[in-house]
C-alpha cells in the first residue's frame, strides 16, 4: 500500500471550490471536515488542477492562490503553472 | 500533570437557506453567488400593479416572447454578484487609470501622427453617445427582465457602459488638452455627420423596442458584436501603423470588457435556445434582423477608417456573429 499524502485547507469561501475540485480529480481522496478546516487524505498522490478549479469558480485562477488557503500539507510538492501535486518521492 | 487537548466538533444545523438547498438538491454549502442570486427576486404577494404602468406586473414574465420554465436556468458563468463585480471592475479600472497616468505623464499622445489623432477624434469620440445609448438599453432590459440572475448582469453591464463612455471622453480630453473642444465636435458629428446617422438611427430605434430579450440581442449581441471587434481590434491595427500605441493601451478596458460580455451572453443564448425550438426560432429572427442593421449602420465609419478593407472586415465580423449564434444552438 502506498503512503498517504494529505493537504489541509481552511474551510472558507475561497477554499471550498478548491476542495470540490480535489474531490472531483481524486476519486480516492477522503475528506475530513473539522471546525474551520478541511483535511484531505489520499493514498499515493493528490492533485489540484487549475482547469477544474477555474471551471468551478468561473474566473482565471492562479495555482499559487492555493497557498492562501493552505493550513498544512504532507508529501513532496510538484507545482507547475497548471497543477499542484503531492506525492512521496521514494 | 498531563494536558489533553480535545477538539469539539459542532455541526451547523444547516449549511444554507432552504430555497437554495432546494435548488442544490441537498443541504450543502452554497457559493456566495448562489445565495446572492437564486430566487432573490420576490414572486408572490403583490397586491397592486405598478401605478406607472398597470398593464404589467412589477416582475412580469410576459414582457418578452421568450418562454422559460425556470428563469434561473441561466447562471452567470463569471459568478458575479455585487461584491465580486465591484472587485473585478476595480481591478480593470485600476489598470486603465495607470495607463491614463502614464500616457499623460510621458505626453505619449503626441507620438501619434496628426492625421491619426484626427481620425481617432472622428471615429472614437462620437462612440461615447453610442455607449450612453447602450447604457439606456441595458438598464431597460435589467428593469424588465425576470429573475435576479438575468437582471443583475443587465445592470452590471449598464454601469460598465457609462464607464466606457467616460473612458472615451477622457481620451478626448487627452487629445484636446482638456479643452473639451473635441467632445463638442464629436457631439456635432454624432448629430450631423453622414458617417454616424445610420448608427444614431439604429440606437434611437432600439430605445423603443418593447421586448426586452429582443433588445438584449440587438444591443449586446448584434451592435456590440460589431463595435467591439471593429473599433478595438481592426481600427487599432490600422492605428498601430500610425503610432497608435497609446490608443492600444487605452483600449484595454474595452477589449477585456468585450471578452467578458461574450462569456455571459453566449451562455445565456445557449441556455435559452436549448429550452425550446420556439425560443431558438425567435432569437434567430431577431439576430438576423439586428445583425443586418448593425452591419449596415457601421459600414460608413468602417469605410472611413479602413478604406477598401472595410467590406472584408465587415464580412468577417458578420461571420463571427453567425458562428457565435450557431455555437449557442441558433441557426441564422
Amino acid at each position: 500500500m502506498s503512503r498517504i499524502v494529505s493537504i489541509t485547507l481552511q474551510n472558507n469561501d475561497d477554499a471550498r471550490p478548491i476542495i470540490e475540485a480535489i474531490e472531483a480529480d481524486n476519486p480516492d481522496a477522503t475528506v475530513n471536515i473539522y471546525p474551520a478546516m478541511v483535511k484531505i487524505d489520499c493514498a499515493g498522490r493528490l492533485i489540484v488542477k487549475q482547469e477544474t478549479v477555474e471551471e468551478i469558480i468561473g474566473r482565471e485562477w492562479d495555482v499559487q492562490e492555493l497557498h492562501l488557503s493552505i493550513v498544512s500539507l504532507a508529501g513532496n510538492v510538484d507545482e507547475e503553472d497548471n497543477y499542484f501535486e503531492l506525492k512521496w518521492n521514494f | 500533570m498531563s494536558l489533553e487537548i480535545k477538539t469539539n466538533v459542532i455541526k451547523p444545523r444547516r449549511q444554507t437557506y432552504d430555497h437554495i438547498a432546494k435548488r442544490l438538491g441537498a443541504d450543502k454549502a452554497a457559493t456566495r453567488y448562489q445565495e446572492g442570486t437564486w430566487d432573490l427576486q420576490p414572486t408572490e404577494n403583490f397586491h397592486y400593479r405598478p401605478t406607472w404602468d398597470p398593464s404589467r406586473a412589477l416582475y412580469d414574465k410576459s414582457l418578452t416572447a421568450i418562454k422559460m420554465e425556470d428563469w434561473y436556468t441561466f447562471n452567470d458563468p463569471r459568478q458575479l454578484y455585487y461584491g465580486t463585480y465591484t472587485m473585478a471592475r476595480h481591478k480593470m479600472m485600476e489598470a486603465e487609470e495607470s495607463h491614463f497616468k502614464f500616457i499623460d505623464k510621458s505626453n505619449m499622445m503626441a507620438t501619434m501622427s496628426a492625421p491619426w489623432q484626427q481620425k481617432v477624434k472622428e471615429f472614437l469620440l462620437p462612440l461615447r453617445h453610442f455607449e450612453w445609448g447602450a447604457n439606456m438599453n441595458n438598464c431597460d432590459f435589467s428593469d424588465k427582465a425576470y429573475g435576479t440572475a438575468i437582471s443583475q448582469v443587465g445592470l452590471f453591464s449598464a454601469m460598465d457602459r457609462l464607464a466606457m463612455a467616460q473612458i472615451i471622453s477622457r481620451v478626448g480630453l487627452l487629445l484636446d488638452d482638456n479643452s473639451g473642444e473635441s467632445l463638442d465636435q464629436a457631439k456635432v458629428d454624432w448629430m450631423e455627420s453622414d458617417l454616424w446617422q445610420g448608427v444614431r438611427r439604429m440606437v434611437e430605434d432600439s430605445f423603443v423596442v418593447k421586448d426586452w430579450f429582443e433588445l438584449l440581442i440587438a444591443q449586446n449581441l448584434c451592435m456590440d458584436g460589431v463595435v467591439f471587434p471593429l473599433f478595438y481590434q481592426y481600427f487599432e491595427e490600422v492605428g498601430n501603423q500610425n503610432g497608435g500605441a497609446p490608443m492600444s493601451m487605452l483600449n484595454e478596458f474595452m477589449q477585456d470588457w468585450g471578452k467578458d460580455e461574450k462569456r455571459w451572453l453566449d451562455h445565456l443564448l445557449k441556455v435559452t435556445a436549448a429550452e425550446s425550438p420556439e425560443n431558438a426560432a425567435l432569437m434567430s429572427q431577431w439576430i438576423s434582423t439586428w445583425t443586418d442593421r448593425a452591419i449596415e449602420a457601421f459600414t460608413p465609419i468602417a469605410g472611413h477608417v479602413l478604406g477598401d478593407e472595410a467590406a472584408n472586415v465587415m464580412a468577417s465580423i458578420r461571420e463571427e456573429i453567425t458562428k457565435r449564434s450557431k455555437k449557442s444552438g441558433i441557426e441564422i
